[in-house]
């Protein structure tokens, strides 16, 4: 076995060399371009389509804030949840390429890592035993509980030869998550007066959104999405390796930790609105280097959108197979994510692991 | 000349081997034997002890058949089959689970980790809701299901060579995605019910009746006799598939049998008692601490496993305020033990 010395072996062969990912501004325009484009149609799409169909003369005026008819007012009540699943969605997709920066694993995502578990655990500890009801204490809790998580589960992982490997971080971060998971259960199942709210914590969904949350939750979102955006530079850095990023003068270590805390702020705050909801930071980054290269200053932003394209999507996804009950949009992930999953542990070369 | 001068050097060493082998097997059946008899009494427990009490004698008359008053309701119709459930499928995820991390080498490999369970469960699930099937007709899609799923994950992680970590990845990833199709699965039922729900995700012994006993005794009847027949060629496959064969051990053959077996065991306790969280993960490495290694861990991780199960259900059931499907009891426990095999194997270098 060839030990690793200092710097860790996991992305060189994970990810394709830098030149063939370096894109053109053309291309990168384009890029954005059509997935805006995207988000906007799927917006509208998400407005429509649901468990009752309703009219495009009933969209319109809706849109215009008549609620005078049912079909009207579904269509008002669609609008806040479609936000919220833009926001949970890009938040959660920025989360994810900042964690496959910081720990250089390309397995890393706020689910697989347990990070969103361990703000589900604190926030269903904080209601069930503090009588925490406020939205504020929430954010806060589930932040705390993240970075709790985040940290539990790096230090498992990277405990002995070989640092933090994609298979010992995403071992640490199952083993966490089923332990998060299990808890949670425990907390919730006898107290009946709050068992209503027990699924949300299990699997996350966008179904309960109001405005009031979301904007409570907006500024902290913000907060945390520049903290990454302006750790990009410092990213491309650590994907160098730690000994060439210091060779340039990078402070490795605070630029992990202040990356790393972005991640942790925007996970907290998307799990408390939205409860745990896997997968999304897994696969928007691996499709986005494709699309637009590994420079983090652009993958960054292209991410959070396409991140919000793909959580609206499968929200939309969720209400209609399901019809005429709903399917949370957590369940959809899992179930386009976990192939992806497994298909990049299947590219991976085996001592990768 | 070494092998001139091997036999008197080696000679004492032989008696040393003898007798520290005949240790080891005293040793053994010792442990086996009081696993055995802590079966027995939690099981003898579990039938007396609950919202009313009701002594041996009482326990025996009804188990014989005889009408007692009250008894033969709370001990015949609700305690013997919860009991009984949880005996059978405990034995059932203990010995299937142990012998995946001993075929595979590596304790994660257990099969509720690796979503061969979650296999079974969607199967189940999917016959009950959608197909609306039950009885037997759900064991055999059970069965069919965890047979797909342990194929698919086989195939998936053979890829230019075999390797143990990828197959691991691989099953979580299974796991997960399958997990979701269970939940997704009873959001399609008529209406959420929570009791049912978390039989199915978590593993539960309420609502265990004759009906949901019987595939399982049949399974545990026939198959563990396989299983225990392979258990000379299962250990000696734990030095490697190709000193096994130096041994006498028909390798291809023993892992087609005891993999058939452990899947088949595994699939029918499942549509019977919904996938319990981790006993058949748990039960391995305990057995193996108790009897010592080197001993084949079969019968003694069936018998922690059925422990496990039966003290989990009676935890929670009367030892806390409000009832917990056994499930989730067995997933606190189970959970914390997780994480700690996990520091242990990244302590002492990557192998388990």
């Amino acid at each position: 076995m060839t030990t690793t010395t200092t710097s860790a072996p996991a992305v060189p062969a994970a990810l394709p060399s830098a030149a063939s990912l370096r894109r053109s501004a053309g291309v990168r325009a384009f890029w954005i371009a059509a997935i805006l484009a995207a988000l906007v149609l799927l917006f509208a799409a998400s407005v429509a389509f649901g468990v009752r169909a309703v009219s495009p003369h009933d969209i319109v005026a809706a849109l215009g804030g008549d609620t005078s008819t049912v079909a009207r007012a579904a269509v008002v009540a669609r609008i806040p949840r479609t936000v919220l699943a833009l926001l949970v969605g890009a938040a959660l997709a920025m989360s994810g390429t900042s964690m496959q920066a910081v720990t250089r694993n390309p397995l890393a995502d706020p689910g697989i890592l347990g990070v969103s578990g361990g703000a589900a655990l604190a926030v269903v500890i904080g209601i069930a035993f503090f009588g925490m009801s406020s939205p504020y204490a929430y954010l806060a809790v589930a932040i705390g509980g993240s970075a709790v998580a985040a940290v539990f589960v790096y230090g498992v992982g990277s405990l002995g030869s070989g640092g933090a490997t994609p298979l010992k971080l995403a071992l640490a971060g199952a083993a966490a998550t089923a332990a998060f998971t299990s808890l949670v259960s425990a907390i919730l199942l006898p107290r009946v007066d709050i068992v209503e709210t027990f699924r949300f914590w299990q699997i996350g969904g966008v179904g309960g959104a109001t405005w009031d949350r979301i904007g409570i939750m907006a500024p902290v979102l913000v907060v945390g999405a520049v903290i990454c955006v302006l750790m990009a530079r410092g990213m491309n850095s650590l994907a160098l390796g730690d000994d060439l990023a210091t060779g340039l003068g990078v402070n490795v270590l605070r630029t992990r930790l202040v990356s790393a805390l972005g991640a942790v702020v925007l996970c907290g705050a998307a799990t408390a609105i939205a409860g745990p909801i896997g997968f999304v930071g897994l696969v928007v980054p691996h499709v986005c280097r494709l699309l637009v290269g590994t420079d983090h200053r652009w993958l960054l932003p292209f991410s959070a959108v396409t991140g919000a394209a793909l959580l609206v999507a499968a929200d939309i996804v969720g209400r209609l197979v399901a019809r005429p009950s709903e399917l949370d949009v957590g369940i959809v992930t899992a179930i386009i994510g976990a192939p992806f999953f497994i298909w990049i542990v299947r590219r991976q070369k085996v001592r990768a692991l | 000349m070494t092998v001139m001068d091997a036999p008197p050097t080696s000679a004492p060493d032989v008696r040393d081997l003898v007798v520290g082998r005949r240790r080891r097997r005293r040793h053994r059946l010792v442990v086996t034997i009081v696993l055995a008899a802590a079966v027995v009494a939690v099981f003898a427990g579990t039938l007396m002890v609950g919202e009313s009490f009701y002594g041996p004698v009482d326990v025996i008359k009804v188990i014989f058949g005889q009408t007692v008053p009250g008894a033969s309701f709370t001990v015949g119709d609700l305690r013997l089959p919860r009991a009984s459930l949880g005996l059978l499928a405990g034995f059932a995820f203990g010995i299937a689970g142990v012998t995946f991390q001993t075929m595979l080498r590596n304790p994660l490999a257990s099969p509720d980790v690796i979503g061969i369970s979650s296999g079974a469960s969607a199967a189940a699930v999917f016959g009950i809701v959608v197909l609306s099937l039950d009885g037997p007709a759900v064991s055999l899609l059970a069965l069919v299901g965890a047979l797909v799923t342990a194929m698919a994950i086989y195939l998936l992680s053979d890829r230019g060579g075999f390797a143990g970590t990828r197959l691991i990845l691989i099953g979580i990833g299974v796991a997960a995605m399958l997990e979701s199709v269970v939940s997704y699965v009873l959001s399609k039922a008529a209406s959420w019910d929570l009791q049912t729900a978390m039989r199915w995700l978590t593993g539960s012994l309420n609502g265990a009746d004759w009906a949901s006993v019987v595939p399982v005794a049949i399974a545990c009847a026939v198959l563990v006799p396989v299983l225990l027949a392979q258990q000379r060629g299962l250990g000696a496959m734990r030095l490697g598939d190709d000193l096994a064969t130096g041994l006498g051990v028909r390798v291809p053959r023993t892992r087609v049998l005891s993999l058939l077996a452990a899947v088949a065991l595994l699939a029918i306790a499942t549509a019977g008692a919904g996938p319990i969280a981790f006993v058949a993960f748990m039960s391995g490495p305990i057995a193996v601490r108790l009897v010592g290694p080197g001993a084949s861990p079969l019968l003694p991780a069936g018998l922690v496993g059925s422990l496990l199960v039966m003290l989990s259900d009676l935890v929670g059931q009367f030892a806390l305020d409000g009832r917990y499907p056994v499930g989730v009891i067995t997933g606190v426990l189970g959970a914390p033990y997780l994480i700690f095999l996990l520091t242990r194997m990244n302590r002492s270098g990557g192998s388990l």
